[in-house]
């Protein structure tokens, strides 16, 4: 009866891999839809402080970003250790804050301007020294409406 | 004459390797944006220096941090956790009986009323953490939100948005999906904030 002769045991069939493109693109789009491109290399570290009064930045109007750290391990024997402002892609000094607003300013259509938020993303372990700097240099930039961006969750997270 | 068949397939085996490719540049590049915060409205820099208000003493409740983030209120040394009941108590207080909705122990030593008199002040100090003003920061606003809340509840049933706080109604008014009327919402918040301003002032 070699017509029922069972096949040779030759291990497992291939696993059909033909829908993998399909997975990997539908990964591809989720993350192409629900990101957003990153504008910043951080220079500095960055540890936001927790608040739970919060409200969402709205994105349609828009945002500038001041950063604010002690600059990262890279950078520390360059620039020490006190905290330090980044806008862009760079170390600023406080000085550079009104230039840099102007700047922003310039790069948007007109009936946008009053609508421009000023972000500030200071790290948890800064003191508020210059951080009343650079709010005070907003003031003279006009640049009036500001966010201390947080995350989310209790403040007694804050304390350590 | 060489054979005419179908034309031979293309190998699409690498396809997967492409994806994975664009995929993982994506993954590193792009972040999740979850950008939320304290907003804040710096007072502007006024050439003519006009002279402030006269405010009497009993309508500013001092918060004072100093450097080694110790809190002061109203000269008394308090914990952050404490603070959000202490200045509820002082917006509350309506010592002058004009506020409608206040519910306060109406001590004459305390601010008058929310609406035009109670004002908090907030000093720091250079060396002050920014976690602790952040803390300080969250737990006022979140005195002036419990206020408004609780105003809502009063107010909203009257115009037909009950069992809804103001931060309910402020998530409403800003989403799209919500089916009620917006003008008539928007009217619920803008009186709210009239009848309680977050008056929060920063001492330089």
């Amino acid at each position: 009866m070699a017509k029922f002769n069972k096949k040779k045991d030759g291990g497992l069939p291939p696993v059909n891999t033909a829908a993998l493109p399909d997975i990997v693109f539908m990964l591809l789009f989720f993350f192409m839809v629900a990101t957003v491109m990153r504008e910043n290399t951080l220079k500095i570290a960055n540890v936001l402080p927790v608040a739970n009064q919060v409200e969402k930045l709205d994105k349609k109007n828009p945002i500038s970003y001041i950063y604010i750290g002690k600059p990262s391990d890279n950078y520390a024997s360059k620039f020490g250790t006190e905290a330090r402002i980044q806008l862009n892609d760079d170390f600023a000094d406080v000085s550079d804050i009104v230039p840099f607003i102007n700047q922003e300013r310039a790069a948007l259509r007109e009936e946008l301007i009053p609508f421009l938020t000023v972000s500030l993303k200071v790290d948890k372990k800064s003191n508020m020294g210059i951080v009343g700097d650079t709010k005070q240099e907003l003031r003279k930039a006009n640049a009036l409406k500001i966010n201390y961006t947080t995350g989310t969750g209790d403040v007694s997270a804050n304390e350590n | 004459m060489a054979k005419r068949g179908a034309p031979p397939e293309v190998n699409a085996g690498s396809m997967a390797d492409i994806a994975f490719l664009l995929l993982i540049f994506f993954l590193v590049t792009t972040t999740i944006p979850k950008d939320s915060g304290i907003s804040r409205k710096l007072p502007p820099i006024d050439p003519n220096e006009t002279k402030p208000p006269i405010i009497r003493e009993k309508n500013i409740f001092t918060v004072k941090l100093n450097g080694k983030d110790q809190l002061l209120v109203e000269d008394e040394l308090m914990e952050v956790k404490d603070l959000r009941a202490a200045a509820f108590e002082f917006l509350d207080n309506n010592g002058d009986g004009t506020c409608s909705f206040c519910k306060g122990k109406r001590n004459p030593e305390s601010s008058d009323n929310p609406t035009d008199k109670a004002v908090i002040s907030l000093k720091n100090e250079r060396e002050t953490s920014y976690s602790t003003y952040i803390s300080v920061q969250n737990e006022l606003v979140a005195a002036y939100n419990e206020l408004r809340n609780r105003r809502a509840l009063e107010l909203g049933p009257q115009k037909g948005f009950a069992n809804m706080n103001f931060i309910q109604m402020q998530a409403n008014y800003d989403d799209v999906r919500w089916n009620g009327n917006k003008t008539k919402l928007k009217e619920v918040i803008e009186q709210i904030q009239l009848e309680i301003p977050q008056k929060l002032s920063e001492v330089q």
